[in-house]
C-alpha cells in the first residue's frame, strides 16, 4: 500500500516528524488556551457554539425526520393491539375527568374573586413556543439536547423548557434558529424548588445520573419518598409550581429525585416565556394591551 | 493537463474522506432516537473513529484533522471546549509512539488493543471535566460510555475498512 510513497518518506522523514511534533505541541497548547477561555466564559466561544448548531441543524433535522416517522409507525402498530382495552380505559378516565373539570371550573372561579377580594398582585401571562428535539447530545459528560427554534421564534436564555409530564431543563444557549437545552440531570443545571407538604425550599442540582440531588436543604426538614418536587419560581426565570420529580430516596447520603418527564420520548418540548411584569419589554410587545396589570 | 487537475483533485477529496466520514459520524450520533436511556451510553464515536484512521492510514488522520474533529464535537456537543480535542490528540500520541505493535496487530488484535486507549482517552475526558467542573463526577456514566464504545469498535471499524477499500483503494 506504501509502495509509492516509500522513497519520499524516507527522505522526508527527519523533516516530516519535526514539523508533526510542532504541529501537535502546538494544538495542544491551542486546546488548553481554548479550555481557559470556556472557563472564563467567553463570548466569543458561545457564539461559535451556535453558529455551529445553526449550520447543522438543517442536516440534523432532515435526518431526525426518518427515525420520527419509524418510531411514530411502530409505536402505532403496537397500539392497534391494545386498541379495544385502551378504549375502555380511556371512558373511564374521560369519565373521571369531567368531574374534576367541574371541580377545576368552580375552584377557578372562587380563586379570581377571592384575589380580585385581596387584590393580589396577577402572576405574569406565560407564553409558550413549541420546539421539536433535533438533537439529543449523547456522552457521559453533558445532558442536553438541540432544539429547532431560537431568537427568532422568540427564545431567550433561562426559559423553562417543559414536556407534558413536567419540567425537563431550561435555555442554555440560543441561535438564530435553533437553541440548546440544558437538562435538569446536566451537571450545570441548578433549579430552585420547593419540596414536600411543608414546601421546603432547596436547590435541585444535577450530575449527569439519572437523578438529580437536592443541595442547601435545611437540615431539620424531613423528607419521605413520593414527596412531590415543584419550582418554586425564585430568582424569577421560571414560573412557580412547575411539576419537577418526585423524591426517590432520602437518607444520610442526600435526597435523590426521580423527574417525571420521559427521557426516551422527548419528541416536542415546549418552552415558556415567563413574562415577569416589571421588566422591560420590547416597543411591539408594549403596544399589545397589557394582561390586567 | 486538464485530466491531471481531475485526477489531483480527485485524490484530495478521497483523502479527505476519513475526516469527512468522522465529521458525519459525530452528526449522526446526535439524532434523537427516542430509545430511552441510549443518550448517556452512545458510544463515543469520535474517538472510534480516530484511532481507526490514525492505525491504518496515519497520513490521512493528521493532527490538524484530528484538533478540527475535536473541535466539531466539543462545539456541538455543548461540552468543555477543548476537552474531546485533547483527548483525541492523546489518542494519536498513543498510536503514533507505538507504531510498531499497532501496525502488525490484526483485526481482533487491534480491538483489544483499542480497550487501554479508549481508556486512557474517557480517563483524560473525565479527568479535564472534573477540573473544569472544579469538583469530583460521577464515574458511573463514563463508565458505561466506555463499555458501550469498546463494544461498539467492532461493527464501526468494519464499516471504515469498507469505506477505505472503496474510496481509498
Amino acid at each position: 500500500m506504501y509502495r509509492r510513497a516509500g522513497s519520499v518518506v524516507r527522505l522526508a522523514t527527519p523533516v516530516k516528524a519535526w514539523a508533526q511534533r510542532f504541529a501537535l505541541l502546538l494544538l495542544i497548547g491551542v486546546a488548553i488556551a481554548l479550555m481557559l477561555l470556556d472557563k472564563a466564559d467567553s463570548v466569543v466561544i458561545e457564539r461559535a457554539r451556535t453558529v455551529v448548531t445553526d449550520a447543522v441543524s438543517p442536516l440534523l433535522e432532515a435526518a431526525a425526520r426518518p427515525v420520527t416517522t419509524f418510531n411514530e409507525m411502530t409505536e402505532r402498530a403496537a397500539q392497534l393491539v391494545s386498541v379495544a382495552a385502551e378504549n375502555a380505559t380511556l371512558r373511564e378516565q374521560n369519565e373521571r375527568l369531567q368531574h374534576w373539570q367541574t371541580v377545576a371550573r368552580r375552584l377557578e372561579a372562587e380563586n379570581t374573586a377571592l384575589r380580585n377580594m385581596l387584590s393580589l398582585a396577577p402572576d405574569p401571562a406565560l407564553r409558550f413556543v413549541t420546539a421539536r428535539v433535533i438533537g439529543d447530545q449523547g456522552g457521559a459528560f453533558v445532558r442536553s439536547m438541540l432544539v429547532n427554534v431560537g431568537r427568532r421564534q422568540g427564545v431567550a436564555r433561562g426559559q423553562a423548557a417543559l414536556t407534558g409530564q413536567g419540567l425537563a431543563g431550561r435555555v442554555a444557549e440560543v441561535g438564530a434558529h435553533t437553541a440548546r437545552v440544558l437538562l435538569l440531570t446536566d451537571m450545570n443545571s441548578r433549579i430552585p424548588i420547593l419540596v414536600g407538604e411543608t414546601r421546603d425550599r432547596a436547590m435541585l442540582a444535577g450530575d449527569n445520573t439519572g437523578q438529580p440531588r437536592l443541595l442547601y436543604l435545611e437540615p431539620r426538614v424531613e423528607l419521605k419518598v413520593g414527596d412531590r418536587v415543584v419550582t418554586s419560581g425564585h430568582g424569577g426565570v421560571f414560573p412557580p409550581g412547575l411539576p419537577v420529580g418526585q423524591v426517590v430516596s432520602a437518607g444520610k447520603e442526600g435526597v435523590r429525585v426521580q423527574p417525571f418527564v420521559d427521557w426516551g420520548h422527548m419528541e416536542y418540548l415546549r418552552l415558556v416565556d415567563y413574562e415577569l411584569p416589571g421588566i422591560l419589554r420590547s416597543l411591539e410587545d408594549s403596544k399589545t394591551p397589557g394582561n390586567g396589570r | 493537463m486538464k485530466q491531471g487537475l481531475w485526477h489531483r483533485l480527485d485524490i484530495i477529496a478521497r483523502s479527505l474522506s476519513p475526516l469527512a466520514i468522522t465529521l458525519l459520524l459525530i452528526m449522526l450520533g446526535m439524532i434523537p432516537l427516542q430509545i430511552p436511556n441510549i443518550a448517556p451510553v452512545i458510544p463515543a464515536l469520535a474517538l472510534i473513529a480516530v484511532y481507526y484512521w490514525a492505525v491504518h492510514r496515519p497520513e490521512l488522520m493528521t493532527v490538524w484533522a484530528i484538533f478540527l474533529i475535536g473541535l466539531f464535537h466539543d462545539l456541538l456537543s455543548g461540552g468543555h471546549i477543548g476537552v474531546g480535542i485533547l483527548a483525541l490528540l492523546l489518542v494519536h500520541i498513543i498510536v503514533d509512539t507505538q507504531r510498531r505493535i499497532f501496525a502488525r496487530s490484526s483485526f481482533q488484535a487491534l480491538w483489544v488493543l483499542f480497550a487501554p486507549v479508549a481508556a486512557a482517552a474517557m480517563y483524560l475526558m473525565w479527568l479535564l471535566n472534573c477540573l473544569m467542573q472544579g469538583e469530583f463526577l460521577e464515574v458511573g456514566p463514563v463508565l458505561f460510555q466506555y463499555l458501550t464504545t469498546v463494544a461498539a469498535y467492532p461493527c464501526l471499524a468494519w464499516l471504515f475498512a469498507q469505506a477505505q477499500k472503496v474510496l481509498l483503494r
